[in-house]
C-alpha cells in the first residue's frame, strides 16, 4: 500500500547499500540511522535543527536527519560522513585537509561540517571562504572558532596546507588522534551502548523552587509497558550528595522533597528503548507545589530572604579576598580615579555533545563509559554515592565532545551507576539539549564594581574591586571562582595598593561552576574597561598605558608573589603594537567618511594562574616498552578537543628521544592509566606535560642503562628487539627474553609532577601558582549606529605560552577561545525557562567569527615542560573587554553589561545621545 | 504505526478527515516543537503528493505548491518582484532547513517571526485551502489570525499559494535583523516592493514588517506617502510620526519593544533602498 504507505518497513540506500528498517511513527532519521543502522557517525546535538551535527545528504542535499521522519527517506539516497569518506574521493581529500588544518578539535561537529561541505564541494570544487560560510552556516562548532574549518574546506582541492613538522616539541604536526574524527569512527558518550540497552530518562523540576511529592512509583512501573524501574533518592545506597570541592559537597543526585532549581532531577525512569522513545515525562507521578524563587543575588541577599542552604543563613556561600598595600590611601592620592559597575549573565558551555554515557555491571563492579573532563574525580563522586570502594568502580572516558569546564562535574554518571545497580543490566542515557542546558553548570553571572586610580604620569595608583557571583543552588566550583577572582582581578599589572573581594551567592538558579577562566573573564571586563577610561582621562594611548603598567620579571603581583622569570605580558603588548597602530589609523580613516557605520579597535589583556590555586594538583604519567617493541604512553590527561593527546605525546617523545609515530597511546581508564588530573585550569600541558617529560626521561634512562649507553644514544625498537645506537656501537636487546612486569612491560616508568605553590594567608598573600600564562587581544569591530549591531572584523591575539609544543594547536585554542569570548560579549545569555535551547541561546556561527591572527610569544617558564605554560583559559579572558573597548572607540559609548546585544547597544547609544 | 505518505491528493482527504494524523512537510517546525515529549501518534507526510511541490506560472500569475521548499524558491526562475521572497528564502535558518522546510509550513506554523510572510504580503499572495469538500481562497491577512493561529480547519490542507500578476517592473527586497549571521530568528524584518511610473517616480510601493506584531503587517499609510517620490528620495524621506503605529512590538529575549520600533524605521529605509538599487543594476 504505497499510496498511503502504512507499511512498517522503510527501505533506502545508505552509503551505497540498500538498507531496511522498521522505524516507529515519527521516528527521526537520525535515530534510525544511529540505533537501527549502526551509523553512529551521525551525531545528535539538539534534535531541533539548531546545531547541524546530524547533517546527512539525502539525494545529494544537506538535511538535518533529526528533522526528517525516517519514512520520508524511503527510496532515497542517504549519505553520511563515514560512507562519504570511504567512497567519495573528494570526501577523502576533505578528510586529509581537515587533518592538515586541525579543523577537528573535539570532533563532535566534524561529521556535520564535512557532510555539509560535501554538498558544496560536489558543485564547487574550489570554493571561496564566503561560499564555505554559506554552506556550513547550519553547523555549530564550539571548539575551533571555525577559521580552520573554512581553511580546510577551501584547501580541499589543493591540499596545500599539510603541516611539515617533525613531531619534535615546537613543531606543527597533525593531531595524533585526528583520523577517527574525520572518518566517522570516533566514539563519543552516546556512541558506545548497544542499541537494545535499557534507556534512562530523568524527571526534572519544571520550577525554580518547589516542594514535591512522588506518587505511587511502583504502580507507575507496573502500569507502564516497557518501563523496568524508577530511581529516586531512596535508591542511593551511599550519600545522596556530590560536589567537587571538599567541604562543599552539597548537591543531591535526586532532590528530596524540595527542588531548588529548574531542571533539578527528582527521579529517573528506566525502560526499553522503544518504550522510552515514546515516553511522556508528563505521565510520571509527581505533584509540585511551587515556592517563591530567588533569581538574583540581590534577592538572595535581602535580609528577609530565606536561606537556600540551612547552614548559610545569609545565602553567601563563600568569599575570597586579597589585600595588598593601602588602596584607600592610594586612591586618595591618585590624580584621577574612575569607577564603574559591570554585569554579566549566565553563559552556557554549549558544547555540541550533550552529556551521555553507558554503564554496565561486571561481576561485583560497575564500569561507566561517559564523556568527561575528570574521570578520577567522577570515580571519587561515585564512591560516595554508591558507598563503594574505588576498586569496584571503573571509569572509562569516551571521546568527549567539548567540555570547557562543565564536564568536570558529574552529570549522567551517578544515574548510570545507580541504574545499572538497580536493574543489574547495562543502561545508557544521553541528555537532551534542554536537559543539558537546564541542569549542568554555567558561567557565573557577576555584578562587579571597581575603582581604579592612576597618577598623572599614567601609573596605576590604587584598585578596589567587589564582585558578587550568582553561584546558583549548589556549590560546584563556586568556591574556586570566589578564590580566583580576587587573585586575578588586577590583570597582569603592577598594582601596589589593591583590595579585591568576591562572593558566591546562592540563588534558585542552575549551579554555576567552571567555565574557561573560573570567573576571571568576568573580572577582566571590569578591570580592562576601567583601564581604558583611565588612559583616556590621562590622554595616554590605551596600549601605551598598559605597557607602562605591565607586570615584569621581578615585580610583585597583588598576592605578593614575585616571578624572577617567565612574565610575558610585556612581550604580548609589544607584539600587538604594529597591528594596533595600523588598526587605529584604519578605523579613524573609515569613521571620517561619516555614515551610520563606525569602526573601532580595542585592546585588553589577561593572565591566568595555571593549575589549582595554592592546592596540590599532581599528574602521573606512565609509560612502558612491550616485549614486541611497542612504546606505550598511558595518557590520562583527558583530551576534550584541546589536543592533550598530541601535546603530551610530543613532550613524552621528545624526552624519551623517540619519534612521535613510535608512540602508542592508551587513554584515560581508571583501571589501567594513572591519574592525569582534571582537564581544567590550563593545567594539562603544564602539569601533565611535566609528568610526561619526567616519564619520558625516566624510561629513556632505564633503557640506556640496560646497555650502559651514553645519554646521547639513539633508541628504537624493531621486531621485538631494542636497538640502542651509541656512537658507532649498536647494542641489541632481545625484549622477549626480558621478564615483563604485571602490566606486561619489560621496561616501564611512572612519574608524577605537582607544581610548587604556597597557601594564601588571610589577606590572600602567598604563592598561589607556580606559573601564569599571559595574553593580550586586539579586537576590531564595526557598529551600526542605527541598529546597535556589532560585527567583529578581526582579532589579533598575542599569547605567551612559554614554549608552543605544537603551534597549530595553539592557534586552534586561541581561535576557539576568541569565538567563545565573542559569544559572551555579544550574544550569549542563558535565561532559565527562556533560552533553554540552541534556537534561543545563540552562540557564534561560522559567519560571525572574523579572521584571527595569532602571535605566539614564548617567554619560557622554569617549571613547565620545555618552558611551556598553560593556554586553555587565557585564550578567552581578554576577548570580551577588547570588544567592549572597541565599541567605545567606535561610538564613544561604554557598554557595562554583556551580552551587548543589538538591543542593549542601541539603548546605550540612545542614552548617550540624549544624556 | 501510522505513517502515511500518500502520492495523490485523493488519498489525502480520507486521512485528513479522520483528523488523527498531523501533517508533516519539512518537519522543521514540527519536530522542534515536540521538545522532549513523545512523538505524534500518526503523521501524514505530504512531501510525496503529486503536483504539490513546485512553481507554475500562467497569465493570472504564479502558483506555488503546498509542499514547495525554500530551496525550490531559490532555484526557480522568477522575476525581480520575487527577489525579496528569494532573499528571505536564503535567510531561513540554514541550507539544511531551506532544503526541506516549506513555505506552506512556514505559514501554517504562524510564527510572528516567520520570514516568509512579509515578502508574501508584498506579493499579495493568497492561500488555497483545500479539503474533501473543495477549495477556498483566502488572502494571507485573512489566513493568519494571530500568534500560532490560522484559518485552517480540520480536514483542510494548504495546497497552494497563489500570487497574482505583479505590477510591471516591480522590484523587491527583504532585510532581516538578527543577532548573528546564520540560523537566527528575526528580531524584525521588512519586505518591500517598488515600481516606477513612466516619469521615473515611484508609481507604487508595498512594505510589510514582521516580528513587530502578532502577524506581519503591510504599512498602507506609509506606502501611500511614498507614491510620487523620486527613488533617490527614499534614503532620506521623512517618515510620518504615525507611520508605524499599526505595529505593536513586544519585549522578548531577542530585543525590547522600543528597540524593535526604532530598528524598523531603519530597516524600512534599507529595504526600500535595496529594492530601488536593483533598478539600475
Ligand atoms: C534551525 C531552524 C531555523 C529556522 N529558521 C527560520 C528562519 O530563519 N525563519 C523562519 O521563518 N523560520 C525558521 N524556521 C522555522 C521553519 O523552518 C519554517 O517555518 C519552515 O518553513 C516550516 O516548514 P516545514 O515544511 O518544515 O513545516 P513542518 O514542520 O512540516 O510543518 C509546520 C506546521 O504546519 C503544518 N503544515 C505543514 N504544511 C502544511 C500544509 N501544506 N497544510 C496544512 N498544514 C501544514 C504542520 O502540520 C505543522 O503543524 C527555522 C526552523 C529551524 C528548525
Ligand atoms: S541534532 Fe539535528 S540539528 Fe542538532
Ligand atoms: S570541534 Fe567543533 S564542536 Fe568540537
Amino acid at each position: 500500500m504505497d499510496k498511503a504507505s502504512n507499511t512498517a518497513t522503510t527501505s533506502f540506500t545508505l552509503d551505497g547499500e540498500a538498507v531496511q528498517c522498521d522505524p516507529a511513527t515519527g521516528e527521526r532519521l537520525s535515530y534510525s540511522l544511529r540505533e537501527r543502522l549502526s551509523s553512529r557517525d551521525v551525531k545528535i546535538g539538539c534534535n531541533a535543527g539548531d546545531c547541524g551535527a546530524c547533517t546527512v545528504l539525502v539525494d545529494g542535499a544537506a538535511v538535518c536527519a533529526c528533522l526528517m521522519p525516517t519514512q520520508q527517506a524511503a527510496g532515497r539516497r542517504v549519505e553520511t560522513q563515514a560512507g562519504l569518506v570511504r567512497d567519495d574521493p573528494i570526501a577523502a581529500r576533505l578528510a586529509e585537509s581537515f587533518q592538515n588544518h586541525q579543523a577537528a578539535q573535539c570532533g563532535i561537529c566534524t561529521p556535520g561540517m564535512m557532510v555539509s561541505a560535501m554538498a558544496l564541494l560536489r558543485q564547487v570544487p574550489e570554493p571561496t571562504p564566503e561560499q564555505v560560510q554559506d554552506a556550513l552556516g547550519g553547523v555549530l562548532c564550539r571548539c575551533t572558532g571555525y577559521r580552520k574549518i573554512i581553511d580546510a574546506v577551501v584547501d580541499t582541492a589543493a591540499l596545500a596546507g599539510a603541516p611539515d613538522g617533525s613531531g619534535a616539541v615546537g613543531s606543527a604536526v597533525r593531531r595524533v588522534d585526528g583520523l577517527a574524527k574525520v572518518s566517522g569512527t570516533e566514539a563519543f558518550g552516546d556512541d558506545i551502548a548497544p542499541p537494545d540497552t535499557l534507556v534512562l530518562r530523568v524527571i526534572r523540576s519544571p520550577h525554580a523552587h518547589a516542594g514535591f511529592v512522588l506518587g505511587d512509583v511502583e504502580e507507575f512501573v507496573t502500569d507502564s509497558p516497557g518501563v523496568e524501574a524508577v530511581l529516586t533518592a531512596a535508591d542511593v545506597p551511599g550519600q545522596n550528595r556530590f560536589g567537587v570541592i571538599p567541604g562543599f559537597v552539597d548537591q543531591p543526585v535526586f532532590a528530596e522533597r524540595t527542588a531548588r532549581f529548574r531542571g533539578e532531577a527528582v527521579a529517573v525512569v528506566i525502560g526499553r528503548p522503544d518504550a522510552m522513545a515514546a515516553f511522556d515525562p508528563e505521565s510520571f507521578p509527581v505533584t509540585w507545589a511551587p515556592l517563591d524563587a530567588m533569581a538574583t543575588p540581590q534577592q538572595a541577599l535581602h535580609p528577609d530572604a530565606p536561606p537556600l542552604n540551612a547552614d548559610l543563613p545569609d545565602n553567601v556561600m563563600c568569599s575570597g579576598f586579597v589585600l595588598h598595600g593601602d588602596p584607600k590611601k592610594a586612591l586618595g592620592q591618585a590624580e584621577i580615579v574612575v569607577a564603574g559597575t559591570f554585569t554579566t549573565g549566565f553563559v552556557e558551555h554549549a558544547y555540541i555533545e550533550p552529556e551521555a554515557g553507558y554503564a554496565t555491571p561486571v561481576g561485583d563492579r560497575i564500569e561507566i563509559h561517559a564523556c568527561t573532563q575528570a574521570p578520577v574525580m567522577d570515580r571519587e563522586a561515585l564512591e560516595a554515592i554508591l558507598g563503594w570502594p574505588a576498586s569496584r568502580i571503573r571509569m572509562v572516558p569516551t571521546a568527549t565532545g567539548g567540555g570547557f569546564g562543565s564536564k568536570l562535574d558529574v552529570s549522567v554518571q551517578p544515574f548510570l551507576a545507580l541504574g545499572a545497580l538497580k536493574t543489574g543490566k547495562p543502561v545508557r542515557m544521553a541528555y537532551s539539549r534542554r536537559e543539558s542546558m537546564q541542569s549542568t553548570t554555567k558561567r557565573h553571572p557577576a555584578e562587579m564594581s571597581a575603582r581604579v586610580g592612576a597618577t598623572a604620569d599614567g601609573r596605576l595608583c590604587g584598585f578596589e574591586f567587589h564582585g558578587d557571583f550568582n553561584t546558583g543552588a549548589y556549590a560546584s566550583w563556586g568556591p574556586t571562582v570566589s578564590v580566583r577572582v580576587p587573585v586575578h582581578a588586577s590583570g597582569p599589572y603592577r598594582i601596589a595598593d589593591y583590595r579585591a573581594e568576591a562572593r558566591a551567592i546562592h540563588t534558585n538558579c542552575p549551579p554555576s561552576g567552571a567555565f574557561r577562566g573560573f570567573g576571571v573573564p568576568q573580572g577582566a571586563i571590569a578591570q580592562e574597561s576601567l583601564f581604558d577610561e583611565l588612559a583616556e582621562a590621562l590622554n595616554i594611548d590605551p596600549l601605551e598605558f598598559r605597557i607602562r603598567n605591565a607586570l615584569g620579571n621581578g615585580d610583585e603581583t597583588v598576592c605578593g608573589q614575585v616571578f624572577e622569570q617567565g612574565v610575558g605580558i610585556g612581550a604580548c603588548f609589544e607584539a600587538l603594537r604594529p597591528a594596533w597602530d595600523a588598526g587605529r589609523a584604519d578605523c579613524d580613516a573609515f569613521n571620517k567618511t561619516g555614515g551610520h557605520l563606525r569602526r573601532g579597535i580595542g585592546v585588553a589583556a589577561g593572565w591566568y594562574g595555571c593549575g589549582n590555586t595554592s592546592l596540590p594538583n599532581p599528574s602521573t604519567i606512565k609509560s612502558g616498552l612491550l616485549p614486541d617493541g611497542t612504546f606505550v604512553l598511558h595518557q590520562g590527561a583527558m583530551d576534550v578537543g584541546q589536543g592533550a593527546n598530541t601535546v603530551i605525546a610530543q613532550i613524552f617523545a621528545q624526552a624519551a628521544g623517540l619519534p612521535l609515530e613510535a608512540i602508542k597511546l592508551i587513554g584515560a581508564d581508571t583501571d589501567v592509566t594513572p591519574d592525569g588530573g582534571k582537564t581544567s585550569a590550563s593545567r594539562q600541558t603544564y602539569v601533565s606535560g611535566a609528568a610526561a617529560l619526567r616519564s619520558g626521561e625516566a624510561l629513556r634512562a632505564r633503557l640506556l642503562a640496560l646497555v650502559n649507553a651514553g645519554p646521547e644514544a639513539a633508541i628504537r625498537a624493531e621486531n621485538g628487539e631494542l636497538l640502542i645506537e651509541d656512537g658507532r656501537q649498536i647494542h641489541k636487546v632481545a625484549l622477549n627474553r626480558m621478564k615483563p612486569d604485571t602490566d606486561g612491560y619489560v621496561v616501564a616508568a611512572c612519574e608524577t609532577y605537582d607544581p610548587p605553590t604556597d597557601p594564601l594567608d588571610e589577606n590572600g598573600q602567598g604563592a598561589p601558582y607556580a606559573q601564569f600564562g599571559y595574553a593580550a587581544h586586539l579586537a576590531t569591530v564595526e557598529v551600526d549606529l542605527h541598529l546597535g549591531t556589532v560585527r567583529a572584523l578581526g582579532f589579533t591575539a598575542a599569547h605567551d605560552v612559554g614554549q608552543a609544543i605544537n603551534p597549530l594547536l595553539v592557534e586552534g585554542q586561541v581561535q576557539g577561545g576568541i569565538a567563545q569570548g565573542l559569544g559572551m560579549a555579544l550574544m550569549e545569555e542563558y535565561l532559565p525557562g527562556r533560552t533553554e535551547n540552541l534556537h534561543d541561546y545563540l552562540i557564534p556561527t561560522i559567519g560571525d567569527v572574523p579572521p584571527i591572527e595569532t602571535l605566539i610569544i614564548e617567554e619560557p617558564d622554569a617549571h613547565g615542560p620545555y618552558g611551556a605554560k598553560g593556554l586553555g583559559e587565557h585564550v578567552l579572558i581578554p576577548t570580551a573587554p577588547a570588544i567592549l573597548n572597541a565599541i567605545y572607540h567606535a561610538t564613544g559609548v561604554r557598554i557595562r553589561h554583556v551580552p551587548a546585544t543589538p538591543s542593549v547597544v542601541h539603548a546605550a547609544l540612545k542614552e548617550a545621545r540624549h544624556g | 504505526m501510522s505513517y502515511y505518505a500518500p502520492t495523490s491528493l485523493g488519498d489525502v482527504w480520507p486521512l485528513l478527515a479522520e483528523g488523527e494524523a498531523r501533517v508533516v512537510a519539512g518537519g522543521t517546525d514540527l519536530f522542534p516543537t515536540q521538545g522532549d515529549g513523545p512523538p505524534p501518534s500518526a503523521l501524514l507526510d505530504i512531501s510525496r503528493v503529486d503536483g504539490l511541490r513546485g512553481i507554475d506560472h500562467d497569465d493570472d500569475g504564479w502558483r506555488i505548491g503546498g509542499a514547495t521548499t525554500w530551496s525550490d524558491i531559490v532555484a526557480a526562475p522568477l522575476p525581480p518582484a520575487f527577489d525579496g521572497l528569494k532573499a528571505a528564502a536564503l535567510q531561513v535558518g540554514s541550507v539544511q532547513i531551506q532544503n526541506v522546510g516549506t513555505l506552506a509550513g512556514n505559514l501554517c506554523n504562524a510564527s510572528p517571526a516567520a520570514d516568509g510572510v512579509p515578502p508574501l504580503l508584498t506579493l499579495e499572495a493568497e492561500v488555497a485551502l483545500t479539503s474533501a469538500g473543495g477549495t477556498r481562497r483566502l488572502t494571507l491577512t485573512n489566513f493568519l489570525r494571530g500568534v500560532r493561529q490560522t484559518a485552517l480547519v480540520p480536514g483542510e490542507l494548504l495546497t497552494a499559494l497563489h500570487i497574482p500578476r505583479q505590477p510591471t517592473g516591480a522590484l523587491s527586497s527583504f532585510v532581516k535583523l538578527g543577532s548573528r549571521r546564520y540560523l537566527v530568528i528575526s528580531i524584525a524584518m521588512v519586505a518591500a516592493q517598488i515600481w516606477l511610473d513612466e516619469a521615473g517616480r515611484i508609481g507604487g510601493v508595498r512594505v510589510a514588517v514582521g516580528a513587530c506584531s502578532p502577524v506581519a503587517r503591510r504599512l498602507f499609510g506609509l506606502e501611500q506617502s511614498l507614491i510620487g517620490l523620486r527613488p533617490s528620495d527614499l534614503v532620506s524621506f521623512s517618515m510620518a510620526s504615525d507611520a508605524l503605529d499599526t505595529l505593536s512590538p513586544i519585549d522578548d529575549v531577542r530585543g525590547s519593544a522600543e528597540y524593535r520600533r526604532a530598528a524598523v524605521e531603519r530597516l524600512i529605509r534599507d529595504a526600500l533602498g535595496q529594492a530601488v538599487e536593483r533598478s539600475d543594476g
